[in-house]
């Protein structure tokens, strides 16, 4: 490194910053062998600091955007000319968060909100109903839209990692919310509703002219099985399928599982 | 570590140098995954989980000798013989945990 690089400081501020803009970022130690701390802050078009070999850096820095699509972290060795042991190096990725995208501010909303963003998701809750969609209602929201549901469409995008969750319990919500969002890459579409509502709903939608696979990637009614009664439970219950779908799980319990607990990060973006 | 943001800068806002110490490697089952974190201030604070309490306390009394030191260190815990008296994972697995100051 020569003395012009920059600082950890400095490298600390870029990251925030980064993160902060929803960039995809990731930033190499080096923990073991060679110059141990030496970090390589790797934004999408830049790399900031070193890691003590422009050899090292350049090998790292390719590695980090496969390590950022998979959404892993991991330790990994690079064998350096003159070194007789590999240098070691953590490489931590930071995906840009997913999102929740909520068509109804009732009241099961109020609480998916809360724990959705304990998950780390962003949220945004959309309902046109202006009594409903208000900051007092959902002061965790990281943006209220108060809109019907193509109005909302135009504005957010719908991305891989976008998680579609439609609870208002009204059919002139709710059908454009799922028109607009089943022909999109949403990697979770969920509506509420009783198993009669689904039924009209399903017959509905394919009068609208959506074929067959599309209707099918609606999970409805949404949730996992756990007896949901009050909101909070339904929060937990919804967040409990979007758990498992993003790790490639079921929702089981783990009594009457084996292999691993954890699941794998990033394992639906890889089934993708 | 992204999630300790906050507290880490409402430390360092107060005049204390932070530690931050990472899960950057896991061999079998571990309670806790690559890349989970835990701050520690020089002020005693603690914040998240390296492992889900079974080395807290070791790494917690690490970090403040980085602090000191201001020198970063890889630390390495596994299954213990004597769990009842050492510091160790009691699922088999082991972990290695990156401890380093975020500021200079």
């Amino acid at each position: 490194m020569t003395g012009l690089a920059p600082s950890r400081v400095e490298i600390q501020a870029r990251l925030e910053e980064a993160l902060a803009g929803r960039v995809p970022v990731a930033v190499a130690t080096v923990v073991r062998g060679g110059q141990v701390g030496a970090k390589l802050l790797i934004l999408p078009d830049e790399t900031l600091g070193g890691l003590g070999d422009a050899t090292l850096d350049a090998a790292v820095a390719g590695d980090a955007p496969d390590l950022l699509a998979h959404e892993r972290s991991e330790t990994r060795p690079y064998q350096m000319a003159g070194h007789d042991d590999p240098v070691e190096v953590f490489i931590e990725t930071f995906p840009p968060p997913p999102t929740l995208l909520i068509f109804g501010a009732v009241h099961v909303a109020q609480p998916l909100t809360r724990f959705a963003k304990a998950l780390g998701f962003d949220v945004v809750v959309s309902d046109a109903r202006a009594k409903l969609a208000t900051a007092e209602r959902f002061p965790d929201a990281d943006r209220i839209i108060q809109g019907w549901p193509d109005e909302t469409l135009a504005e957010v995008p719908i991305l891989p990692n976008t998680y579609v969750a439609i609870l208002s319990h009204d059919p002139k919500f709710d059908e454009p919310a799922l028109i607009g969002t089943l022909d999109t890459p949403a990697a979770y579409i969920g509506a509420i509703g009783s198993r009669s509502t689904n039924e009209d709903r399903r017959r509905r939608l394919a009068d609208a002219g959506l074929a067959p696979e599309q209707i099918a990637r609606m999970r409805a009614p949404i949730g996992l099985d756990i007896g949901a009664a009050t909101p909070e439970e339904m929060a937990i219950s919804i967040l409990g399928e979007i758990i498992a779908l993003r790790r490639g799980r079921s929702g089981g319990s783990l009594t009457e599982a084996s292999g691993r607990i954890r699941g794998e990060p990033g394992i639906a973006a890889a089934i993708r | 570590m992204k999630e300790l943001l906050p507290e880490v800068d409402a430390w360092r806002s107060a005049g204390n140098r932070v530690a931050i110490a990472t899960v950057v490697k896991v061999e079998g089952s571990a309670p806790r995954p690559v890349g989970a974190s835990m701050a520690v201030s020089s002020a005693g604070d603690l914040a998240g989980s390296v492992s889900g309490g079974c080395v807290e306390t070791a790494v917690f009394e690490e970090a403040q000798d980085v602090l000191r030191t201001g020198q970063p260190k890889l630390l390495r815990y596994g299954i213990t013989d004597e769990m009842a008296w050492d510091v160790g994972l009691a699922c088999g697995g082991t972990i290695e945990v990156f401890v380093e100051p975020v500021t200079e």
